[in-house]
Formats: structure tokens, C-alpha cells, sequence
């Protein structure tokens, strides 16, 4: 092994160079290398960061736990950051914020995500039950600031709640793989013991690291954790009473968001809470007819009341050029990027999801306010 | 309203223009419901078959027994590649897709001309405003006359060798197409200052293209470069010949109808869909002669539904043709032979000054093509 390694190492590099050099940019116009290259090697790009699926488990029976091979191109990442996760689904590529929940010093090399489903969940729901190994998915590199400071602060407090579970067992794994000398209190909040992912885990750093105290919350009664309901100050009081030096690092629920927030914030100690918002799905528009919400125009930084008529015509209205040709729909030249919000066709009626995606402005009807990259 | 009854652009009325337009946005609305998985697989399915056409046919023209084969399936990726595939892309077809690669604004293709100008001058113009003279630059293509209602002019007796030079050209014709040169060399209302400014980003691409067939890969061949630069030249006519006369089977077959610029205005869904359904013809031809043609052997159904996915036309053309039937118009569809005839003989007739006419012709084509001048009127 350590003989063909190196020698392996080299003949790879020796390929990327090829495949990167000016030549083959020249051979390959206009489709570029990566075209070609992902027709035998699915997962091999020389820009993207793209991963294939080695394993597929359940830690609960509503979640799923993933670990993708990444490709060479994958930077790594530090404890607490997140990756978009690209999937192809029926056709449409989806994607979706997960946060890794390996240890930076993690040897195989793999990524770990674990996703909750819930009811309006599509992109968790087809992780859970449809995707399987050998897949190849899209992946961002590590983005987001809510991370491990690299100088590691001495008290850390992680708190997290459901699936929020995932940036800081991170943390926790990294800290307890570089034998962190202080004092970690891992406090976790779920609905039921059966419920909670990274449970039997967790059990096993608890015991093993005696730095590690481990507080389970359960909303639901007689789970056998340390504490019952939901997050309170008399929780914090009785079992973290050195809180207010801590370096807390938050993700969860809204409302438990809040919470913690509202009692950092009381206690004039926010510079010591990090926080990771999770993205909570829109509220679905019923009311599509009358016209409210604003348009923004993120690149030309404009924000103009909805009037109700088309994206083209509203665009045009505040002072944009965007390219256009038809209006009607049918040539695609004012096709834009929607990064949020909902659109009416006006051919069909149809409403759109509130997802990022591409629509065609001239036949687009804001539904609520629309964030465009225009 | 029976099967035997004949409409014309002008006989229908407007209520039968809207329900023409309501029988077809409803097949439109199914399909586009309908887009998934199928989709998305038969279109990877294409590129990766392209793909390899192509890389094979690269490697077979530098190895002399097997350079026929190697011309052959080069020819053939670079008619996938810029029918099936990019033609059918560029229009949007795959931009539900969400997959950079396939989406219309990003995909760039295998041809001289760029995908920006491509997009002005076919989607939107030609799609827009199709078979509408002075509107839709197809027609002609400022070089030729297709339409007994172009003025003659003394320059189109040589409609025909044009025609040939257009066929073997055609990648670079229509690269210059956007440029709309006639403005400067007949009728002079644009300057050859304006043109050279216009043919920058058109010559990065032509260069680019032109490099890489004619430069590069021949110098990776070594000393048998003069092979593989007959044989990409080869590849190249192959697929313009070819390409030039699918789109010429699809818009000028002589059954088919041309438009006054009067029609455009104030026009409904409902009448845009019927010149669309006038102003195209369809070929016949099995599978593979579909997939070839980048599925515009159902010209009709494209220039009804351009931005549906093309390989789903075979499937929904009876359903037009039934709408048609229904309404009393005319479906125009032959083999590829008898199309490809009728369009010559189009050419060569109109190569001549059109004969002064006392009364209309009782032949149905003439009937047609002038009823919506007569409409205007």
C-alpha cells in the first residue's frame, strides 16, 4: 500500500492536470472537460463538488442518515457549517441545507447528514425512502459562519433541538476527538426518547469523556431523560448554573430559537451565543388574486410594491431592462433566477413552490413578495 | 364544423380561434404537468449517445482504416448535438429540469453561431413571429426569396445555387444571421461600421470552433492531420447539409403559408396558434429519423409547443391533428422526399418574377397564402 499510494497520488494528479490544462478546455469547447468526464465517472468534476452515497441509515424511523463519498474537490469544512445537497427528483434537481454531523478530524474521509422528515417535507421524505447507495448528489462546499472558533473556547455550551441536532454533534465529535480539556454541556431537546437521533451516541461520549455532561430534554412525559418539557430558564438555572461563561452555540425550532435568544439577550450576554437559523418552510398563499408583498430586485438593489402585474412589466416598471422578446412565453429570453417567493402563470393559474428556481418573467405573477436575481 | 369543411386563416372566426387555442393550451398544460423522470432520462440518455458519437468519431478519423466511420460518427454527434440536444435546450425545454447544464441560458453549442444571437433570431423572432414576412428572418435568410409576396429582385434568379451555398455553409450562415447582412450589402441601411461591431462575438466563436476542428485536433493527429481536417470538414458539411434541409422541409414545402406583417396585430392566442399550425409542415420518417431531426420532423407540433420537450411531439401529434381535423385546417405533413421536392421546386419557381395574376388561382395553396393579405386588406 504505502508503495502504490504515492505513485497512485501521482498518476491522478497528472490527470487533473491534463484534463485542466488549456488544451483540453480547447478540445472540449464548447461543452468544457466535466461534460465528458461525467459520462463515465459520475461523481468526478474539476470544479464541483459532487459526492456519491456509500450508505444509507436509520437512526429513528423519521430520519435518515447519509454518508457520501465527496470528490477531490470537496475543501472540508469546520464544526457547525452547513452544504447545499443537490438531488434529482423525478426529473427536477432539488436542493436542501443540511449541516454535517462528523468530526472535522473524521479519517474516512466521508460526509455524514441526517435529515428529519416532516409532513411538508419532499426533499427529506425522498432521502428517507428513495434514494439509495451508489447515487451520485451535488454538494456546495461548507458554507455559513456558525462554526467552532479555531481558537476553542474553554466553556462551550451546545444547545440544539430536533434535527438542529446535527451542526453541534459536530462540534461535540471535534472537540472530544481533540481531547477538549474544558468543560462541554451538550443540552438536546426532543419530542420523545424514540424520536432522538445521535441518542445512543451521545450516551457513549457522555460516558467515555467526563468533561461532557449530556442533558436530554423530552417534551413528552416519563422518556427517561434529565429534564422534561420544553426549554426554560429553570432548566438552564438548575443543571447549567455557569451558563453566562460559556461560549453557547444554538440550533433548533423557531420557537426554541427564540427562547434561548430572548434569555441571552436578557442577560446582556448575546456576543456569547452563535446561532444557525433552520430555513422554516413559507406559509402557503391561499389568497392569489389580490396583489400584496413587495418585488425585490436583489442585483439592481430595488424594491418595489407588488402592482399584480407581470414580473416583466413590474421589472420594467421600476426602471429595469431586463432581456425580453415574446411576452408571451414562449422564446425564454427573460427567463430569471426567483430566489424566493411564490408566481402565478398566467397561462395556466398554476402557483409555484416557494423554491429557487428559474421562471419566465413575462408570464409570472407575484403571489405575496418575490425576491429576484435580477 | 365536420372534417370536410376547409378553414382558412380569414374564414375562421373569432370564437373558433378560441377554441382552437383552448383545445391546444390544453394539451400544452397536460404535458407540461406530465414532465419528469422520462424526461429527464430520455435527454441524458441522447447526450451520453452523443458523447460518445463524438469522442469515437475524434478517435476513428486518426487511424486511416477506420476514417469513413470516424467521419460518420462525427457527422452524427454534431447532428445530435445541435438538434436533438441543443437546438431543443436552448428553447427551454429541459429549464424545469433545474440542472445548470441543460438550461437554456447556460447551454452553448456545438455550431459557429452563439447560443445569444441563436436565441434572438430563433426563438424569439422566428418563434414569435413565424412566417411573417419582413418579421421572420427564416425566411430567406435575407439571401434567398421563399414568398410570392418578396419583391423580385434581379438578384434572386441565383436563388437556387444560393440555396446550395446555404445548405453547405449553413453553420456559418446562420452564425451571421443576427448580423442581418443584406441591411448592408443591398439595401445599405446599416454601416459596415455597425456590422464589424456586431461580428465580434460572433468571430470568438467561429474562431474558437473553427480551431478546434481545423487546428488543434488535426495537430493531434500528427502526420496524418490533412485526414482528420478533411474529415471535420466532412462531419461539418454532413451536419449542415442535413440541418438546412430539415428546417427548409419545415417552414417552405409549397402548401405551406406566408403572412403580411398585418396579422400580428392585436393577435390572440387563439390566431397565433393557427399561423403557427399554417406556417409549419411536418415530414414522416421512423424513430430514428426523428431523433436525427431533433424531433422537428413534428414541426408542427414544435412551432405550437416550443419549449415542451421535443420527443414528446410523436406522442401528442395525433392529438393536434385530430384539433385540426376538428376545426376544419389543413395538417401539412409528406415524406421527407416529398417535402424536400416541394420546397426546391418553391425555390426555383420563385427565383422568377412572380406572373401578374388577373384572378386568383383555383389552386388551394394560392387560395390560401392570399387570404390573409386579403384580410389585411
Amino acid at each position: 500500500m504505502s508503495a502504490t499510494a504515492p505513485r497512485t497520488h501521482f498518476f491522478a494528479n497528472g490527470l487533473r492536470r491534463a484534463l485542466t490544462s488549456r488544451l483540453a478546455a480547447v478540445l472540449s469547447y464548447p461543452h468544457g472537460v466535466d461534460r465528458y468526464l461525467e459520462q463515465f465517472a459520475p461523481t468526478q468534476s474539476l470544479t464541483e463538488v459532487r459526492a456519491e452515497v456509500v450508505a444509507i441509515r436509520h437512526q429513528t424511523a423519521d430520519s435518515v442518515t447519509l454518508s457520501l463519498r465527496p470528490n477531490g474537490n470537496w475543501a472540508g469544512f469546520r464544526a457547525g457549517q452547513y452544504v447545499r445537497l443537490t438531488v434529482e427528483i423525478d426529473g427536477r434537481r432539488r436542493t436542501r441545507c443540511y449541516s454535517p454531523a462528523q468530526s472535522v478530524h473524521a479519517t474516512d474521509g466521508l460526509i455524514e447528514l441526517t435529515a428529519k422528515t416532516h409532513a411538508s417535507g419532499f426533499v427529506s421524505k425522498f432521502l428517507q425512502q428513495r434514494l439509495t447507495v451508489g447515487t451520485t448528489v451535488g454538494l456546495s462546499q461548507a458554507e455559513g459562519s456558525f462554526a467552532l472558533p479555531d481558537v476553542r473556547p474553554a466553556r462551550v455550551l451546545l444547545i440544539s433541538g430536533g434535527s438542529g441536532i446535527t451542526p453541534v454533534m459536530a462540534m461535540l465529535r471535534t472537540l472530544t476527538d481533540e481531547s477538549h480539556a474544558g468543560a462541554i454541556t451538550f443540552l438536546h431537546y426532543s419530542n420523545a426518547a424514540k424520536d432522538q437521533i445521535y441518542a445512543a451516541e451521545l450516551a457513549a461520549i457522555a460516558a467515555k469523556f467526563p468533561n461532557v455532561k449530556l442533558l436530554r430534554g423530552y417534551a413528552e412525559a416519563n422518556q427517561g431523560g434529565e429534564l422534561e418539557g420544553l426549554f426554560s430558564r429553570a432548566h438552564l438555572e438548575a443543571q447549567v448554573p455557569d451558563f453566562a461563561q460559556a461560549e453557547a452555540f444554538l440550533c433548533g425550532p423557531p420557537g426554541m430559537m427564540k427562547a434561548v435568544q430572548t434569555l441571552w439577550a436578557d442577560e446582556g450576554i448575546s456576543g456569547q451565543l452563535h446561532v444557525e437559523h433552520f430555513s422554516a418552510a413559507p406559509a402557503v398563499v391561499t389568497d392569489s388574486a389580490s396583489a400584496e408583498g413587495d418585488v425585490r430586485f436583489t442585483r439592481s438593489e430595488r424594491l418595489a410594491s407588488n402592482s399584480g402585474a407581470t414580473l416583466l412589466d413590474q421589472a420594467e416598471a421600476a426602471g429595469l431592462k431586463p432581456e425580453s422578446g415574446c411576452r408571451m412565453g414562449i422564446c425564454h429570453a427573460c427567463t430569471c433566477r426567483k430566489t424566493s417567493g411564490r408566481v402565478r402563470d398566467t397561462r395556466t393559474g398554476e402557483i409555484s413552490d416557494a423554491d429557487e428556481a428559474d421562471i419566465q418573467l413575462c408570464v409570472s405573477v407575484p403571489v405575496g413578495t418575490v425576491t429576484l436575481d435580477l | 364544423m365536420t372534417a370536410t369543411q376547409k378553414n382558412t386563416f380569414s374564414s375562421l372566426t373569432p370564437a373558433q380561434f378560441a377554441a382552437i387555442g383552448a383545445d391546444l393550451d390544453a394539451i400544452r398544460n397536460r404535458v407540461r404537468a406530465d414532465l419528469g423522470q422520462r424526461d429527464a432520462d430520455y435527454i441524458h440518455n441522447i447526450i451520453k449517445r452523443q458523447r460518445q458519437f463524438e469522442v469515437a468519431g475524434r478517435v476513428m478519423m486518426m487511424i486511416p482504416p477506420t476514417w469513413p466511420l470516424g467521419v460518420a460518427s462525427l457527422g452524427v454527434s454534431k447532428i445530435l448535438d445541435n438538434m436533438e440536444i441543443g437546438h431543443n435546450v436552448m428553447h427551454g425545454q429541459y429549464d424545469w429540469m433545474g440542472e445548470p447544464a441543460l438550461h437554456s441560458k447556460n447551454f452553448e453549442w456545438d455550431s459557429a453561431d452563439t447560443s445569444k444571437n441563436w436565441k434572438i433570431t430563433h426563438n424569439y423572432e422566428h418563434h414569435t413571429y413565424t412566417n411573417v414576412l419582413g418579421r421572420d428572418h427564416d425566411i430567406g435568410y435575407g439571401l434567398l426569396r421563399m414568398s410570392e409576396d418578396q419583391k423580385w429582385e434581379p438578384r434572386f434568379l441565383a436563388n437556387l445555387p444560393l440555396t446550395v451555398l446555404l445548405h453547405t455553409f449553413f453553420q456559418h450562415f446562420v452564425a451571421v444571421q443576427n448580423l442581418k447582412l443584406e441591411e448592408v450589402t443591398v439595401y445599405k441601411t446599416k454601416t459596415t461600421a455597425q456590422l464589424k461591431e456586431e461580428f465580434k462575438p460572433v468571430w470568438k466563436k467561429m474562431r474558437k470552433q473553427l480551431a478546434k476542428d481545423y487546428v488543434y485536433f488535426p495537430a493531434l493527429a500528427g502526420p496524418l492531420a490533412p485526414l482528420v481536417f478533411v474529415g471535420n470538414m466532412a462531419a461539418n458539411l454532413t451536419r449542415n447539409v442535413w440541418a438546412c434541409a430539415v428546417i427548409f422541409n419545415g417552414h417552405f414545402p409549397e402548401d405551406v403559408e406566408q403572412f403580411p406583417e398585418s396579422v400580428i396585430e392585436n393577435e390572440t392566442r387563439g390566431q397565433w396558434y393557427v399561423r403557427q399550425l399554417l406556417g409549419s409542415a411536418n415530414f414522416e420518417g421512423g424513430r430514428l429519423m426523428h431523433i436525427m431531426s431533433g424531433n422537428l420532423s413534428f414541426q408542427i407540433e414544435h412551432h405550437l409547443f416550443p419549449d415542451i420537450p421535443a420527443h414528446r411531439y410523436a406522442e401528442i401529434a395525433p392529438e393536434v391533428r385530430a384539433i385540426c381535423e376538428k376545426h376544419g385546417l389543413p395538417y401539412n405533413t409528406g415524406s421527407f422526399l416529398r417535402q424536400t421536392l416541394s420546397t426546391w421546386k418553391r425555390i426555383a419557381k420563385l427565383s422568377l418574377p412572380t406572373p401578374k395574376r388577373p384572378k386568383p388561382s383555383p389552386r388551394k395553396a394560392d387560395e390560401e397564402a392570399m387570404a390573409p393579405l386579403a384580410m389585411a386588406a
